[in-house]
């Protein structure tokens, strides 16, 4: 079946909410594919309070914000949103995407500009046994336990101590699971000190410059050994530790989803801070393929907050590229360019700011 | 180092720390956050404009303790949970801590429970005297628990005893 719109969103997560957010009531034709059967995102399984500023929702629990942002999405007339539909082509000569509702109707999307926020997947890490049943990803386990409400274990031990790391340990405690310890192969703690705090003060040790050798298990994961680092990364001899877990969770970091805009023959480039291969965009989240936009992880691996801003950033510039702008565009516009900037600014932001400098080419429009 | 422990030791706290004499003349609040990122809801929260303004919204909270009174709105909202109020004279022979609290069940007044430090070793014990629910974050509560006096700056964490588990 062949749909038109005028502003075509892949994603409903906080980056393609909030793109749809700013078009809502613009006059403009809004089309939304999400393959979830909701909206939210990662956004449904966050179950702590967000930083960042009121104007991100900080001190307001992830999970909230998805259903805030989603009323005010799905409200809107002229936002249509098709859930349980999956962005799977683009057709470059053609100028269509190729969309799978239900795994079973096929519809050619035609439209005049699109934003891409389809957000990151998981990265894994290679080790003896680690196909073994009980070894998970963070996110995985986020989702059994806090969208379904399923454990994923008794004795847990996690690999990262990236904030994403460290919520999960936090959330695992707070469901009642045993996390054993938290293992970290760079000599720091990667994530916020402060969830680091939080789960050390309900004593949980964190073992830096340490990683896992293999795992261990007939059927199922019943041991891990680990192996301590030195300086140069290499593991040290005569120092591997066994400990027993049924579950081991691996929050090793995100790579961001981009084959859509392999597709699009959008410039593209490796950016390790970023999380992998990234379109290059200018300040507005324009690709190098005119009309193309880009939000959210799939733009680098950040934080929501920062999801949320390009998410507006990119709705803003789309809604101007067809002349139909929402109502005081060029404050929000600002302002959101001007948080986004001020998040990059501290010594947590070097990272990212190192990553876009390889990606921020100067106007595509 | 934090960054290497995860946790803060008291002389990284430095001068966040109140004095001696701060201490002693009533409740106050310890932000227990040195890291700058990009988070600022704790300065808005502050009815008594104690915890000065943010110039970039990576700066770490400073508060002017003189104007502090302890009452604790900045608890439920600071995200990283790192706030607390300690009150050192809250009764002759004991201290006052409150605390942010996020797991269940709930402890129930007047209960006895196990005191953890930064590190998570367990340093004593104390009895709950509040429970307190706030507006802005209502699933989760903030435990004031009287503890030794020397503790008051030791003391960031409660468990509940394994037999009071309902």
């Amino acid at each position: 079946m062949r749909i038109d719109c005028d502003v075509l969103i892949i994603g409903g997560g906080p980056a393609g909410l909030c793109a749809a957010k700013t078009l809502c009531n613009t006059g403009l034709k809004v089309l939304m594919l999400e393959r979830d059967p909701f909206l939210g995102g990662q956004l449904v399984k966050q179950t702590h309070l967000f930083f960042g500023s009121k104007e991100q929702y900080a001190g307001t629990r992830g999970f909230e914000i998805g259903k805030l942002l989603t009323e005010e999405v799905t409200s809107a007339s002229n936002v249509t949103v098709m859930l349980e539909t999956t962005a799977s082509g683009f057709y470059l000569e053609e100028n269509f995407i190729l969309a799978l509702e239900k795994e079973k109707i096929l519809h050619q999307v035609h439209f005049k500009k699109v934003i891409v926020a389809t957000g990151a997947s998981e990265k894994s890490l290679l080790f003896e046994g680690n196909d073994l049943p009980g070894i998970y990803g963070a996110g995985a386990v986020q989702t059994l336990m806090n969208l379904y409400g399923v454990l994923p274990g008794q004795d847990i031990v996690m690999v990262g101590s990236g904030n994403i790391g460290l919520i999960v340990s936090y959330q695992l405690l707070q469901a009642g699971v045993k996390v054993k310890a938290i293992i970290e192969a760079a000599p720091v703690v990667g994530g916020y000190f402060v969830h680091a705090a939080k789960v050390r003060r309900m004593g949980i040790p964190i073992y830096t410059q340490t990683t896992i050798k293999r795992a261990i298990g007939q059927s199922k994961l019943e041991k891990i050994e680990t192996i301590c680092l030195d300086a140069n990364w290499q593991m040290v001899p005569g120092t591997e530790k066994t400990m027993t877990c049924d579950t081991l969770c691996l929050a090793v970091g995100l790579a961001p989803m981009s084959e859509l805009l392999w597709q699009f023959q959008c410039d593209m480039q490796y950016v390790s801070e970023l999380g992998g291969y990234v379109a290059k965009r200018d300040s507005h989240m324009q690709t190098t393929h005119p009309g193309v936009f880009i939000a959210g992880d799939v733009s680098g691996v950040e934080e929501a907050s920062s999801a949320m801003l390009e998410g507006t950033i990119a709705g803003l510039s789309a809604a101007a590229s067809l002349h139909q702008s929402p109502e005081s565009a060029d404050q929000l516009m600002k302002a959101s360019l001007d948080f986004l900037e001020g998040m990059h600014l501290g010594p947590i932001g070097e990272k990212i700011r190192s990553g876009l400098s390889k990606v921020e080419v100067k106007s595509c429009m | 180092m934090y960054v290497k422990n995860g946790y803060l030791e008291l002389e990284e706290l430095g001068e966040r720390m109140p004095s001696k004499e701060r201490l002693e003349q009533g409740p106050v609040a310890v932000l227990e956050c040195i890291q700058p990122i990009p988070c600022n809801p704790c300065q808005e929260a502050c009815a008594r404009k104690a915890i000065q303004p943010f110039q970039s919204i990576n700066d770490t909270p400073v508060i002017n303790m003189d104007l502090c009174n302890g009452c604790g709105n900045c608890i439920s909202v600071c995200p990283g949970l790192a706030i607390f109020v300690v009150w050192k004279n809250y009764r002759e022979q004991h201290g006052l801590i409150k605390l942010p609290y996020e797991l269940l069940p709930i402890p129930e007044e007047g209960e006895t429970v196990s005191l953890m430090d930064r590190k998570g070793e367990m340093i004593g014990s104390g009895k709950v005297v509040k429970v307190q629910q706030t507006k802005h974050n209502p699933k989760s509560r903030i435990i004031w628990v009287e503890i030794p006096k020397e503790l008051v700056m030791e003391v960031r964490h409660i468990i509940r005893s394994k037999q009071d588990d309902k």
